[in-house]
């Protein structure tokens, strides 16, 4: 058994491997094409200092050479310089960045997945109550409010009139500042787990081996949880990689209004200042991540339904 | 056969049993009366629709959600319909068991055989689960499961629906029931397997003093294993008598075209279910009259306007027809 | 086909949840043309004497005022205009793309399904934010860019619906009729296909409506589409976030509108869905 899931897994792994490579490759030709230079907004440099400052930065060098170097540094963990802060290189900035918005997107979708699968299981079993209609309604709100929108909102409420939290900043340790921007974060996600798991777990519940468990005197709990949760929760599994990408993208607009420093801001700081490769790096960071996502979800798919494992 | 017992083990009193549709109620079940004594095996025959299943479900209380059922339901005096979760928890899946057909999908696709054996037993009788494995091993040995450690660990798409249904008999013999309900045990399966299984019925009821319920569309599936038979037709009971006597005289029109349309009873039955000409009337709509009569042979004028009632006739045995076939 | 939209109109006229949606986007929609028309301000007349001042009408600014003095009604309502008009016209495209590479997918079927549908799996795993921030730093903020770079989301689910749609129609026996018959493959994907399509494919429109109003706001917000001085509802919520503490209004305006509006498409779009599907029971 286990032989059989750890070959499936493999497999799963080397079709990974090539679209990485391919999204690092389309982004690193898309930066190198696009017209203009990082440099174009410094009228100030005479041409000679241009021209040293292209050398520092490989860019005087034949495209090819250029994407292999880049791989190679990308190998050794190195992103390259940042083109906007001179001393500074995308490495440290993803080193600092990185720990800030795996926590807060972690914690978000941990919240996103106990809540949204224990409402949607409640919403189930209560149907046409008012358990279900606040659900649903939850899900269409969830889905319409954007972040941006709700967030600036919950901090007049909570932070400028009711002083239970600081309106925006980042305190190493206080878990004060994460609030707002994790619930905002975990909002939409949840709200469609929620109603992901209501409909498939009433489809679920009217499965003849519910029936059978009932009638082996099995107790509501034990059936909710030893029988049905598992198959319940395949379409939840298999949005997970959009629910993380729905992290990421909102963590873009959180990070930058509460000022929280992670790979977002400086994502949509490198955006607003055209540097190259720090946005290069960020997205083949995300992207990574991503596609890790989609390989430990079909390992979930894997242990969620046992015949999975017997398909080559 | 085993001694039959005068204790009743299931008692039902006109059970109705309706399906609630937005405004509309459909009655499956009308009016239900019968009674099942340990050591007995009763059999209910009638066409699918009939309302066969619903009868049991509604004692299990299996009812899909816009069922209704009203009546009375009594194991061993005590009342069934109206009794708490808690108190029909613990008498299903121990003293009152039912197996379904469909063994592909009774079973749940992520959880090993011996899990789903065993957590009968670690429910109801408190036992560890390895006390509890050890039990379910025994218990696939008894119904004559190859392999038997091997199965234990592996999930129901593995086994084959012979296989499975013995599973499904053996969970439900895991606690000792008192009465176990099997609703077309066979129908899923093909042939030889069918020939199995209904001779591991068999021997299960001569082992123990438990109670059977077999739920059918075909006469020579019981032909072999009941005592009593009740026939069944559009949710009522058109005729009960005891099987010997069933099967030398039956009086109803039904129940003598049923027996025509089943092959030659030799306790293997035909792939496809009995014709006879015609429909089974719809649930949805009321008729007057006998249910029966628009396909009955002996139909008169009466019997359309006049349905007629379940009377008793001797020896034990129940009728209603106005113009039965001759004793 | 037309006891199909008579039916569904009916039923869309006895719900009141869809009414009020469908009548307060229309509302908008009408007030957000005319409103500007109305009012002397521009959305870039600066009022240095009533700076981030509180909505009121004493001063002639309903909605009050942003810190640079310009008069928030005019500039909501033109934000609104600019926003409605972009989810619109992208929604336009991606209608446009998405209808006829799910047609042609589904009616080819085999081999070229095959691999039209793998790119457009390919593309929906990617989180097309990033792409469409790449894209802004390549060429820069416009426009036609936003308008590209957001249609060319939309499109993806609405071929997947279209070619499911298609698969499964020329299946029918008409289909199979007319290509015997000897018609052109376009003059039956035109004829008979595209009409059978249409339903899901409103739906489906009408739900991507407020998708690509929000994702050029989120855009906007963060600064990569709309520009100053013009004004969307994301550069507004933007501005408003920015001067909470001393002005909310600047942010509760655009802020509700843009929420309503956006829950107004999605429940319009629900109730749409609906109606459309008990027909095809």
């Amino acid at each position: 058994m286990g032989m059989r899931t750890i070959r499936y897994f493999l497999g799963r792994l080397g079709g990974a491997v090539p679209t990485l490579l391919a999204i690092i490759t389309i982004s690193f030709f898309l930066m190198r094409l696009a017209p203009g230079g990082p440099f174009d907004a410094e009228q100030s440099l005479p041409p000679d200092a241009m021209a040293n400052l292209e050398a520092v930065y490989g860019l005087d060098q034949p495209l090819w050479i250029q994407y292999g170097r880049y791989l190679g540094a990308l190998a050794h963990g190195d992103f390259g310089p940042s083109y906007r802060y001179r001393d500074v290189t995308v490495t440290e900035l993803i080193g600092q960045g990185l720990p800030v918005s795996a926590t807060i997107g972690a914690i978000a979708i941990a919240i996103a997945l106990c809540v949204g699968v224990a409402l949607g299981t409640l919403a189930a079993l209560h149907q046409d109550s008012m358990i279900d209609y606040a659900t649903m309604a939850l899900a269409v709100a969830g889905v319409a409010i954007p972040s941006f929108v709700l967030l600036p909102f919950l901090g007049l409420v909570f932070a400028i009139h009711l002083h239970w939290l600081p309106v925006a900043g980042w305190e190493p340790g206080s878990a004060a500042d994460l609030v707002l921007p994790v619930a905002v974060l975990c909002l939409p996600p949840l709200a469609y787990i929620a109603r992901l798991t209501r409909a498939s777990m009433i489809e679920v519940l009217r499965s003849p081996y519910i029936r059978t468990a009932f009638a082996k005197g099995m107790p509501l709990g034990t059936v909710i949880l030893r029988h049905a949760m598992r198959p319940a929760l395949v379409p939840v599994a298999g949005y997970l990689v959009p629910a993380v990408a729905a992290i990421m993208t909102g963590s873009l607009v959180v990070e930058s209004i509460s000022g929280l420093p992670g790979i977002g801001r400086y994502l949509v700081q490198g955006a607003l200042n055209r540097d190259y490769t720090l946005v290069l790096g960020m997205v083949i960071v995300y992207s990574t991540f991503l596609i890790g996502m989609g390989l430990l979800v079909d390992l979930l798919y894997a242990w969620l339904d046992p015949r999975i494992r017997f398909q080559s | 056969m085993a001694p039959v017992l005068a204790t009743p083990a299931l008692e039902i009193e006109g059970l109705n049993v309706d399906f609630l549709r937005g405004t509309r109620a459909t009655a499956a079940v009308r009016d239900v009366s019968l009674s099942v004594a340990l050591g007995e095996c009763l059999a209910i025959v009638g066409e699918s629709g009939s309302g066969k299943s619903q009868i049991f479900l509604a004692v299990m209380d299996l009812l899909a959600g816009n069922a209704r059922a009203s009546g009375s339901v009594r194991f061993f005096g005590h009342e069934l319909l109206s009794a708490p979760r808690s108190a029909l928890d613990a008498v299903r899946g121990s003293k009152l068991t039912m197996v379904f057909q469909d063994p592909l999908s009774a079973l749940t696709p992520h959880l090993k055989i011996g899990v789903q054996m065993a957590e009968v037993l670690v429910r109801h009788r408190g036992q560890s689960w390895r006390e509890a494995e050890a039990a379910a091993l025994a218990m696939l040995s008894r119904v004559r499961i190859s392999e038997p450690e091997r199965r234990l660990r592996q999930y129901p798409h593995e086994l084959s629906g012979g296989m499975r249904q013995r599973v499904l008999i053996g969970m439900s013999l895991l606690c000792e029931p008192d009465l176990l309900i099997a609703d077309e045990p066979t129908t899923a399966l093909d042939v030889t397997v069918q020939a199995q299984v209904l001779e591991l019925l068999r021997s299960m009821r001569l082992e123990s003093r438990m109670g059977i319920v077999l739920i059918s569309h075909d006469f020579g599936l019981v032909a072999g294993l009941a005592d009593r038979i009740i026939v069944l037709y559009a949710g009522r009971i058109v005729e009960s008598a005891s099987a010997a006597q069933l099967f030398a005289r039956p009086r109803h029109p039904y129940t003598a075209a049923l027996m025509q349309c089943a092959p030659a009873l030799t306790g293997i039955h035909q792939e496809r279910m009995p014709t006879l000409p015609g429909q089974p009337p719809d649930p949805g709509i009321r008729v007057d009259g006998c249910a029966f009569a628009p396909r009955c042979s002996n139909a008169t004028a009466r019997c359309r306007l006049d349905r007629p009632m379940l009377q008793s006739i001797g020896a034990g045995a129940q009728l209603a027809c106005h113009h039965p076939m001759p004793a | 086909m037309s006891g199909i939209w008579s039916d569904t109109a009916r039923r869309l006229k006895s719900s009141p949840l869809a009414l009020a949606a469908a009548g307060f986007i229309v509302a908008v929609a009408l007030v957000s043309i005319v409103g500007p028309l109305v009012d002397s301000n521009r959305f870039d007349t600066l009022d240095w004497s009533n700076i981030a001042v509180a909505p009121g009408a004493q001063h002639g600014h309903w909605l009050g005022t942003d810190r640079l003095g310009r008069d928030l009604f005019v500039r909501t309502l033109d934000g609104t205009r600019i926003s409605l008009l972009i989810g619109l016209i992208a929604t336009s495209v991606s209608l446009v793309v998405g209808v006829a590479y799910g047609a042609v997918a589904g009616f080819a079927g085999g081999n070229i399904d095959r691999w039209m549908m793998r790119v457009v799996e390919i593309l929906s795993g990617l989180p097309l934010v990033f792409f469409v921030i790449l894209l802004t730093v390549m060429f820069g903020r416009g426009v036609l860019l936003l308008l590209i770079s957001i249609g060319s989301i939309g499109w993806l689910t609405m071929a997947r619906i279209v070619r499911g749609q298609t698969l499964s129609i020329r299946r029918r026996e008409f289909i199979e009729a007319a290509i015997a018959g000897g018609a052109s493959s376009g003059r039956i994907i035109f004829k008979h296909v595209i009409p059978n399509v249409i339903g899901p494919v409103i739906v489906y429109a009408t739900l991507t409506v407020p998708q690509m109003i929000l994702f050029e706001s989120f855009l906007s917000f963060l600064g990569l589409g709309i520009q100053e001085p013009h004004a969307s509802l994301g550069t507004l919520i933007a501005d408003g976030a920015a001067e909470m503490e001393a002005a909310p209004w600047i942010l509760l305006t655009p802020g509700v509108l843009l929420a309503v509006l956006l829950l107004s498409f999605n429940i319009f779009g629900d109730c749409l869905r609906d109606a459309l599907d008990t027909e095809e029971h």
